[in-house]
């Protein structure tokens, strides 16, 4: 075993980042630290349980090996000949069953609570992409904030070209920005496959699921940076969608508040403007980096047999309105989602402009965020 | 009346039985023996255990350290899903049909399968749909890159690899209904005389509970992926909720099989267990009459409670605390089945050939799973743990330590009867240890990585579940080469070997072993009087 296993370790070390992760030993044994009454609950309830059960194990296997021990021929033990014992039988049935009903209480106190979405202080709705999180403030301090959050992870890190940084893959442009102490109502969406909204140590998980809500709440207790996940496999870059929650106190939260509403009030396109073909292909660029790259590739090139390449592709090269109407309304039943919603009509305007001057394409005209208003009707 | 038709047919093949067969391949094309089906079946399954085993070492392998090493996320996807698919309906399932063409005639005492012809058919869809599975990969698009759950919409972005998981999973839906039928018709209607239902071994009650749970849910599975299919191409709305369908819909379809599913590889397994246990403690089994009671509650339950599956859907929370009760009810039967077999060791005369020591690995090992099992039934817990490496290694606690090892076991204890010859008994002890190290190697640090944190079906991972995933892979890669000391066992054992007697294990009581090993070609010429 030990040469199978160091032979396996000369394999691994052909990997380019035999280092990285090592500095981090961690072998976290339970549960992330929660940071939430709710989770605080059910760490405990789950200790609670894994007490009965390694009780119950140990009798249970105890006897087993008890008898695996005594009761072997070796030791010329005599097999005796009973088969059945109805006391016994009956015994065995009825103590597991009571055993559960005390081990369900609990639980479903925990159940009740968890689904009590009444009475938030904040409403916040996140929408999944492929492959990020969409957050708008719809109630509460904040109402009206809204931003997409994408990993901020470099590739080079995972590609092993550089060391990897202390929060790798767990680490976000944008924070979701929640006051601590405040009932927070979260509402799951998502735009193109299932995702789940998940960050274990506020002991939440909500699936996201297209063309319905749902929901779910939580309550930080204490301020700092929370780290989560998507959890529902959602295609491609399923491993690389993380959730960042910051809890800041109720002042840093309404200055916070405060710099969001100037930063969106200054970035604010005016809607009457008319761009310049390098305002629109520099901002596309952006937008493209930011929404398209992921499948389209930086190279336009795509990922054959599964992404079709925009470098030369004809509906790009196309006539405008189609491919507005692509970028805008999708393609149903592909990963092509609608942009429609995501994107403003001035960003829209960009990234297409950009796609029909970018690589090899020439196409040398652009697209005015008029006419996306215009094709939105 | 049946049943006695069905033996004036076994008597008349029985006539003409020898001296004409085909040899060489069209023997095995054209068989209709239940012995040659068996052992077609246990090549099958062992072939497509090798396979989806060489996928699972490819997704050790990439995350044996975090970043992306030496595949690309979607390949990983495809990895995942052809790993689950195969395993399930192409390894576990095949090899325990296989278990039942070998036994069952030979454990009621009779001359064959009741529909041979349909035998030969339902064994032979099953090379097809396994080639459609593994050539998907090579499609434009690849394979699904779903997971094994097909969930949509993610399925209805797939290319031409899903329409392939699609029709492969039809045909294996066909193959095992029908051999559910001819296993159900050839346990209720050929049993030799004096064999009632409540004297019938073990094997054959969770073979004739499994086939019915077969013959309910395979076609529900089937509708379902059928509905991907007419969503992808045929402008249906089942899964879209922009035409008004639901998304959620599919998995309370998908899951409605999936949970008897878990029962159909669960319960000949629990019948293999049920025979291996009482022979070495050379003591009968403790309670059948009520295993045979816990075996058809567990199926029963097995229905109605599919949704802990999903509890955070979001369905509402009533349906989240009833799915949650009917789900710890289980464990009653369950332990049921646990304590009886502790009891039919307890005070017995024991010895420990390797068949012994799987089952005990079995015992030991899926009772660690069916607790984690117990755990993920509670819906707060649950939600932190959904999605996550702890079910991951739940459901391989189940499957692997439960459902292989019963199957290794079998292997090893009826292998004597099939070839007619002893296996060798160290090496065999060698692949149980070593099975048994590395399963735990592999599988019990997944419980770590779930509890604090990492999701499953992920490429790449944060770097603090860095050193339990390099536990787990190699783990795996020794299980996984000692599943070659296996292969080589057996075929050790079918070229020679000691000659084993009509009944090599001192303990075994059973029809089978009255019969020569090798058995002759049709088990029961003459069906045998029970006393
Ligand atoms: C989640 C993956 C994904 C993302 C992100 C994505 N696309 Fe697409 N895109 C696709 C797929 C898949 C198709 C092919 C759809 C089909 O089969 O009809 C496509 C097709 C297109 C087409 C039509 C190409 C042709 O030749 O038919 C255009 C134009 C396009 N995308 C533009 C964009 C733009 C602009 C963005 C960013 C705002 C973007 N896409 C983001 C997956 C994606
Ligand atoms: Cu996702």
């Amino acid at each position: 075993m030990t040469s199978k296993a160091s032979s396996m370790a000369g394999l691994a070390g052909l990997g380019l980042s035999l280092y990285s992760g090592l500095s981090q030993a961690a072998w976290e044994l339970t549960f992330q630290k929660p940071a939430t009454r709710l989770g605080q609950e059910i760490f405990s309830l789950h200790d609670w349980m894994m007490v009965i059960i390694t009780i119950i194990f140990v009798g249970v296997f105890g006897v087993m090996f008890y008898s695996v021990y005594a009761h072997r021929k070796s030791r010329g033990h005599k097999a005796a000949q009973f088969h059945e014992n109805t006391l016994v039988e009956i015994v065995w049935t009825v103590v597991p069953l009571v055993i559960l009903i005390l081990m369900v209480i609990p639980v479903t106190g925990t159940v009740l609570a968890m689904r009590d979405t009444s009475n938030p202080d904040l409403t916040i709705k996140t929408t999944g992409y492929q492959w990020k999180w969409g957050y708008d403030y719809i109630k509460g301090e904040g109402e009206g904030i809204r931003f997409i959050a994408t990993l901020a992870t470099p590739p080079e890190q995972i590609n092993g070209k550089a060391p990897k940084g202390e929060h790798y893959l767990l680490e976000t442009d944008r924070h979701l920005v929640v006051p601590v102490g405040k009932k927070i109502r979260l509402l799951t969406t998502a735009n193109d496959v299932i995702h789940a909204w998940w960050v274990p140590a506020l002991a939440v998980k909500q699936d996201a699921i297209p063309g319905f809500v749902r929901d779910t709440w939580f309550k930080v207790e204490q301020e700092g940076i929370y780290r989560g996940q998507c959890a529902e496999l959602c295609g491609k870059d399923h491993g690389y969608m993380p959730i960042v929650v910051e809890a800041v106190s109720a002042e840093k939260y309404s200055k916070w508040v405060e710099e969001q509403k100037k930063l969106m009030a200054a970035a604010a396109d005016d809607p009457n403007k008319t761009w310049t073909l390098d305002e629109l292909k520099s901002r596309g660029e952006k937008v493209y980096a930011a929404n398209c790259v992921a499948c389209h590739q930086a190279t336009g090139k795509g990922v054959p047999g599964t992404f079709p390449a925009l470098d030369g592709s004809k509906v790009v090269m196309g006539p405008k309105d189609v491919q507005i109407g692509t970028v805008l309304n999708g393609r149903p039943g592909t990963a092509m989602a609608a942009f429609g919603k995501q994107l403003s009509d001035v960003e829209i305007a960009a990234v297409v402009t950009y796609t029909r001057n970018a690589w090899g394409n020439k196409a040398a005209d652009m697209a005015q965020p008029g006419e996306i208003k215009a094709a939105r009707k | 009346m049946e049943a006695a038709n069905v033996h004036v047919h076994g008597a008349h093949d029985a006539a003409h039985g020898h001296g004409h067969h085909p040899t060489g391949l069209m023997r095995w094309v054209t068989t209709t023996n239940h012995k040659d089906i068996g052992t077609m079946y246990l090549w099958f399954s062992f072939a497509m255990f090798m396979v989806g085993g060489a996928m699972a070492l490819i997704i050790r392998a990439e995350l044996f350290q975090p970043g992306l090493q030496y595949v690309s996320p979607e390949f990983f996807n495809q990895m995942i899903t052809l790993h689950g698919l195969i395993m399930v309906f192409g390894a576990i399932m095949p090899a325990f049909v296989g278990f039942a063409n070998w036994m069952i005639p030979m454990m009621i005492g009779a001359p064959d399968m009741a529909f041979a012809r349909m035998n030969n058919w339902s064994f032979w869809l099953l090379p097809p749909a396994g080639i459609l599975l593994t050539a998907s990969m090579f499609v434009t698009g690849g394979a699904a890159g779903t997971g094994w759950t097909l969930y949509p919409p993610l399925s209805v972005q797939m290319g031409m690899g899903m329409d392939m998981a699609i029709f492969a999973v039809h045909i294996l839906g066909m193959s095992s209904i029908m051999g559910s039928i001819n296993i159900i018709t050839t346990i209720l209607n050929m049993r030799a005389p004096g064999m009632t239902l409540m004297r019938l071994p073990m094997f054959c009650w969770t073979w004739l509970v499994t086939a019915y749970l077969l013959i309910a849910v395979m076609p529900v599975l089937a509708g379902a992926v059928t509905m991907i299919l007419t969503d992808r191409h045929f402008g249906t709305s089942f899964f879209n909720a922009a035409g008004g369908g639901d998304p959620v819909m599919f998995q309370h379809i998908f899951w409605f099989f999936g949970h008897p599913e878990v029962y159909i590889i669960a319960l000949p397994a629990f019948g293999v267990i049920s025979h291996v246990i009482p022979a070495f403690a050379r003591k009968p089994i403790f309670g059948y009459t009520s295993m045979v009671y816990a075996i058809a509650s567990i199926a029963l339950i097995s229905f109605i409670v599919w949704a802990h599956h999903m509890y955070v859907v979001g369905m509402p929370v009533a349906g989240q605390l009833y799915f949650m009760y009917a789900t710890m009810l289980i464990a009653v039967p369950t332990g049921v089945k646990v304590f009886n077999w502790v009891a039919t060791m307890w005070r017995g005369s024991m010895t420990f050939e390797t068949p012994m020591l799987f089952a005990i690995g079995f015992l030991f090992l899926f009772t660690i799973g069916g607790f984690t099992g117990l755990v993920l039934s509670m819906t707060s817990v649950d939600v932190q743990l959904q999605d996550t490496y702890y079910v991951v290694a739940h459901f391989h606690y189940v499957m692997v330590a439960g459902a292989l090892y019963s199957a290794f076991a079998g292997v090893y204890y009826w292998l004597p009867k099939w070839t007619g010859h002893m296996y060798d008994e160290t090496l065999g002890k060698w692949h149980f240890w070593l099975s048994f190290i590395s399963f735990n190697a592999a599988f019990f640090p997944q419980h770590f990585l779930g509890l604090a944190g990492m999701p499953r079906r992920i490429p790449d991972y944060a770097l603090q579940f860095t050193d339990f995933n390099q536990v787990s892979t190699y783990g795996a890669f020794v299980f996984g080469l000692s599943q070659l000391l296996f292969l080589y066992v057996v075929l050790k054992t079918i070229r020679g070997g000691e000659k084993a007697a009509d009944k090599p294990w001192e303990g075994a009581t059973g029809l089978e072993w009255t019969l020569p090993s090798p058995p002759p070609h049709h088990s029961f010429e003459e069906p045998p009087i029970l006393k």
